[in-house]
């Protein structure tokens, strides 16, 4: 048992512990799955100190047999990609137990040990290293987040649990079909495997075959990113979502999706993702727009978070079909990026909520007045947000442009529109927050951050300027294993030349000066 | 010993014998030692005996098989076979039989209905189900298959003055008879096409012939008719939804998991065996009722509000996802059947027990509202109920998942890519109605604050099935081999 899945474990270990803790001893929960999920953090940080450079295989890879036929193994490992994003889900699980601390008051012991297990099934998506083993935790997560909604979200809470989970079911169905369809080609479900299997030519897919493939997994994770149009459910399942249940969806289960497209689709359907490339382009940047642009006239404070959620979503998914080194580094920043930056601003919306009882913006205004403390936060969140140099997002948009505008400018020049708006509905959503005359009920129950508070939302902020100033923590090993899964991603890509619409011209030209890595004997 | 009856058919037949015998027994000893209520314990401690008998009878011929190294052990000049397939499916029988009798004990003092023939009846359906899963002779089966039918007509109608429950079985007679007819005569058209009522030489008969001889066709034809029947395919399902929701709680356990599992198995034997080699005839018959039962069992259940009813719909769309694993044909799929009933028994078995736990006095707690809150009045039965609806709806690492995934491997692998699509978008639909049951017992108050009543053998029941149900999903490679051996080769 290595350090990797003791991180894992420990969750669920904790989760079992929490269902025995009697009914009557709340404080008893909260105290204890606050230890466990501390616990899990500080072994989590113990992930990220050996960088030195994982080659082909992974930091902490337990490869065990689970079931003999087929072939499922327990395959687990990190690489840079997924380790920040285990330590992202680490971290805001005692996050979101702080900020849960005094909010939940009913059925206490079922909702902390939801979390725990939430935990366990969203480090268990970002660890698998077996498609079969993926899918089983993808499926674990999504258990435990449909009871946080629906047990403990507002009015409409059942109709969002059902439709957030019919929506995501829907996708990984077709996903799970698509996985065994590999299996039965190739005989494994192990994905390093599958990878050399792919590189030395042992497995060739057919290209309508691969499209088919790539389509059934783009689905499965585009619901969960979630890309426009199928972004839906995303706004239903936030404002209902009790604050704990936001951030976590909003910060960790989003990349699910993100993380699934750069770790699955990329290198195991590169020839389809090329292919296909422009149109998701073309989705990411209508949702980047669209997304703000809705945003901007949300009444409600949490369905604006939610939908700038999706704008911001956009940015990773351009990033990601960029297929450039810049653009996926961008895009994988951008994911940790957005889980600490709008995973703060839920939280201050749950903490105005916890105080005025509302989450209509025409319910508040000036509100600087009597929490300063709560609005320094919430503007250092906003500029955060929306993309001020020295501040987390901006390095992730800059890279995601950056490498986007490598392979066609007008794809930079859309998505720029979307920082801009981004701007004006963040700091519009601040003005009428914050600024303006204090009215009664405003200056009777704001009250300004406590000791808890502060816990909770003080790493976030750290974070923020330490991401936005000090990248080089982050960025080598990411960068190091997007280099892999770029050059993965270029193992065939014949008939690639071939797909020249006018969005992926610039693109095609590329995929056309790398002939030479083609084996002539390919077919 | 005759050559009529020799050791090797004695042999073979002792968990049957075992089985009517205490059936019998159990009758006798009702009325003639244990006439007082209280002592109707001991008809229980009757049954567990007979159970352990045939058992002990199943264990000898698993291990004397397993022993000899050989695949089958034929009795009675080949109207009996012992085989993997037999042994998988008789202990799946002996494990839904004794659940149920441990789960019936409280649920029938609660009715007022409780008699000795119940558990003898049983027993008695058991030993139909033995013959199913054993014969390899078109009586034997059609005598089994009877025994079977006979003893779950009486106990669809066993609460008497319950109006329901006399109508589920008129119905379930009525229908039953109905389809029998069309076996018998299917048969009666196999028998005369080869001269034999034995599943081996008919086999060698139709192998022989065209297979698009009309006569041929209509023998299949009826025959199907009546196997989709027995294991409620649409469009013969018409009669589950009233006799599952009329029935007592405890016999539609049963009934839902002993005569479907006992009936897969006789239309495995019968597919596989005799009309293996007409495949090209009935394969288009069963992918239609495959696919219609996954679209009606699952769009009918939505909009139910008796969980009775709704899973007799959802029952309905397993006996789809059973058949398509038929349809593969390929060795992943019969192996996926096996595991989909077997995972099917625990998990069903599990569903209804929590319905038999919540009855009381006052509560029939059959309506989905009964079960609201179900959470806070006892969190013990909503996690067991959870699991099991969650591995009926194929989610991992519960069992059904198991069951799901080797179906659609099986279609995957025989390039039915098609089925295989729609199969899973089925899931999707099936979840809906499945977290209605969820969401009733999380997330609504409780109407009423009383407590469930439950007794030692209802919670043995219930570790059992949640067991069954997680233990499955999470460790499923012995079950995996177990299934592996029912292979019919």
């Amino acid at each position: 048992m290595n350090l990797l899945t003791l991180v894992l474990f420990l969750p669920l270990a904790g989760f079992l512990a929490a269902l025995l803790v009697p009914r009557d001893r709340p404080g008893l929960v909260r105290g204890f799955v606050l230890v466990v999920s501390l616990a899990v953090f500080v072994l989590s940080i113990g992930l990220a100190l050996p960088q030195a450079p994982a080659a082909q295989g992974y930091w902490f890879e337990t490869n065990a047999p689970w079931i003999q036929s087929p072939a499922i193994r327990f395959h687990t490992g990190l690489d840079g990609l997924s380790l920040w994003l285990v330590l992202l889900s680490t971290l805001l699980t005692p996050i979101g137990i702080l900020i849960s601390w005094n909010h939940i008051d009913r059925r206490v012991k079922e909702f902390y040990a939801f979390l725990l297990l939430l935990e366990f099934g969203l480090v268990g998506v970002f660890v698998a290293l077996d498609l079969f083993l993926f899918y089983v935790f993808w499926e674990v997560s999504l258990v435990p987040m449909y009871f946080l909604i629906g047990i403990w979200g507002h009015q409409r809470r059942i109709y969002a649990a059902v439709k957030f989970f019919l929506f995501t079911m829907t996708g990984s169905v077709l996903m799970l079909a698509a996985m065994l369809y590999i299996y039965g080609v190739t005989g494994t479900f192990d994905y390093p495997t599958l990878l050399t299997m792919l590189a030395s030519g042992r497995w060739h897919v057919e290209s309508g075959e691969q499209m088919l493939l790539f389509l059934a997994f783009f689905v499965a994770f585009a619901i969960k990113v979630p890309l426009f149009p199928l972004h839906t459910w995303l706004p239903d399942a936030h404002v209902e979502a009790p604050t704990a249940g936001s951030v976590m969806l909003a910060s960790v289960m989003l990349k699910m999706g993100t993380y699934g497209l750069v770790r699955f689709c990329l290198p195991l359907f590169p020839n389809s993702a090329r292919h296909a490339a422009g149109w998701i382009v073309t989705l990411a940047i209508i949702g980047i727009i669209y997304g703000a642009l809705v945003a901007m006239v949300q009444p409600n404070m949490k369905k604006l978070v939610a939908y700038s959620s999706v704008s911001h979503l956009g940015f990773v998914v351009l990033g990601v079909f960029s297929f450039t080194q810049a653009g996926l580094d961008g895009a994988v920043y951008q994911m940790l990026n957005h889980g600490i930056s709008t995973g703060a601003l839920f939280m201050l919306v749950g903490y105005l909520y916890e105080r005025r009882h509302s989450l209509e913006i025409a319910d508040y205004g000036g509100v600087a007045t009597p929490a300063p403390w709560l609005s320094t936060v919430f503007l250092i969140t906003t500029l955060a947000s929306i993309g001020l140099p020295t501040l987390n997002n901006f390095v992730g948009e800059f890279l995601v442009l950056q490498g986007s505008a490598q392979v066609n400018f007008r794809w930079t020049v859309f998505a720029a529109i979307g920082v801009i708006l981004s701007a004006v509905y963040m700091l519009w959503l601040y003005q009428r927050v914050f600024f303006g005359e204090a009215g009664e009920p405003v200056r009777h129950h704001v009250y300004d951050l406590s000791r808890r508070e502060w816990a909770a939302i003080l790493p976030l902020l750290v974070l923020m300027v330490w991401m936005g100033t000090l990248t080089q923590t982050f960025l080598p090993a990411i960068s190091a294993s997007n280099a892999r899964t770029l050059e993965r991603s270029n193992v065939n890509v014949e008939f690639q030349v071939k797909a020249r619409t006018p969005l992926v011209a610039g693109q095609a030209g590329q995929a056309e000066a790398r002939p030479a890595k083609e084996p002539p004997d390919a077919r | 010993m005759s050559q009529y009856y020799t050791a090797t058919d004695h042999f073979v037949l002792v968990p049957a014998i075992m089985l009517a015998l205490f059936g019998c027994a159990i009758l006798l000893f009702d009325f003639w030692v244990f006439p007082e209520p209280k002592q109707r314990k001991w008809l229980l401690a009757f049954l567990a005996l007979g159970e352990a008998f045939a058992g002990y009878g199943l264990w000898q011929q698993h291990t004397y098989i397993a022993g000899q190294g050989i695949a089958e052990l034929t009795a009675f000049q080949g109207s009996l076979v012992v085989d993997g397939f037999s042994l998988f499916f008789n202990w799946m029988f002996i494990a839904a039989a004794s659940i149920v009798a441990l789960m019936s004990y409280r649920y029938l003092e609660v009715e007022g209905e409780h008699h000795g023939e119940y558990y003898s009846l049983i027993l008695l359906a058991q030993c139909g189900m033995y013959f199913l899963a054993s014969g390899a002779d078109l009586i034997t089966l059609f005598v089994g298959l009877e025994l079977m039918a006979l003893c779950f007509y009486i106990m669809v109608g066993f609460l008497r003055s319950d109006k329901r429950s006399n109508e589920a079985a008129m119905k379930y007679l009525l229908l039953g008879g109905f389809s029998s007819g069309f076996l018998a005569y299917g048969f009666s058209l196999l028998y005369g096409l080869s001269g034999s009522t034995k599943l081996s030489e008919i086999g060698v008969a139709i192998a022989r012939r065209d297979p698009a001889d009309p006569v041929l066709l209509l023998a299949m034809v009826t025959t199907t008719v009546g196997l989709l029947f027995k294991i409620s395919a649409v469009p013969f399902h018409m009669w589950a939804p009233d006799a599952y929701e009329g029935a007592p709680t405890t016999v539609t356990a049963y009934l839902s998991v002993g005569s479907k599992a006992a009936s897969i198995a006789f239309l495995l034997r019968i597919f596989l065996g005799p009309l293996a080699s007409a495949r090209a005839a009935w394969e288009p018959l069963l992918v239609f009722a495959a696919i219609a039962s996954l679209t009606v069992g699952n769009l009918a259940a939505i909009s139910q509000h008796n969980i009775k009813r709704l899973l007799a719909y959802s029952s309905i769309s397993h006996a789809g996802y059973m058949l398509l694993g038929l349809v593969a044909g390929n060795e992943t799929g019969i192996k996926g059947v096996a595991v989909y009933v077997l995972v099917y028994t625990f998990t069903n078995l599990g569903v209804f027990l929590v319905i038999v736990a919540l009855r009381r006095e006052g509560l029939v707690g059959d309506n989905i509202d009964d079960l609201a809150g179900l959470m806070h009045k006892s969190p013990g039965y909503a996690l067991l109920m959870l699991i099991c609806l969650l591995s009926l709806a194929g989610i991992p690492p519960t069992a059904g998942f198991i069951g799901k995934y080797y179906i659609f491997l099986s279609l995957i692998q025989a390039g039915r890519y098609v089925l295989a699509a729609a199969a899973a978008l089925y899931v999707a639909v099936a979840i809906y109605y499945y977290f209605r049951i969820v969401r009733s017992m999380f997330m609504s108050d409780a109407e009423d604050a009383g407590a469930m009543e439950t007794t030692f053998g209802v919670r043995v029941a219930a570790a059992l099935t949640g067991l069954g149900t997680l233990g499955i999903g999470i460790f499923p490679e012995p079950f995996l081999r177990f299934a592996g051996q029912s292979l019919i080769r």
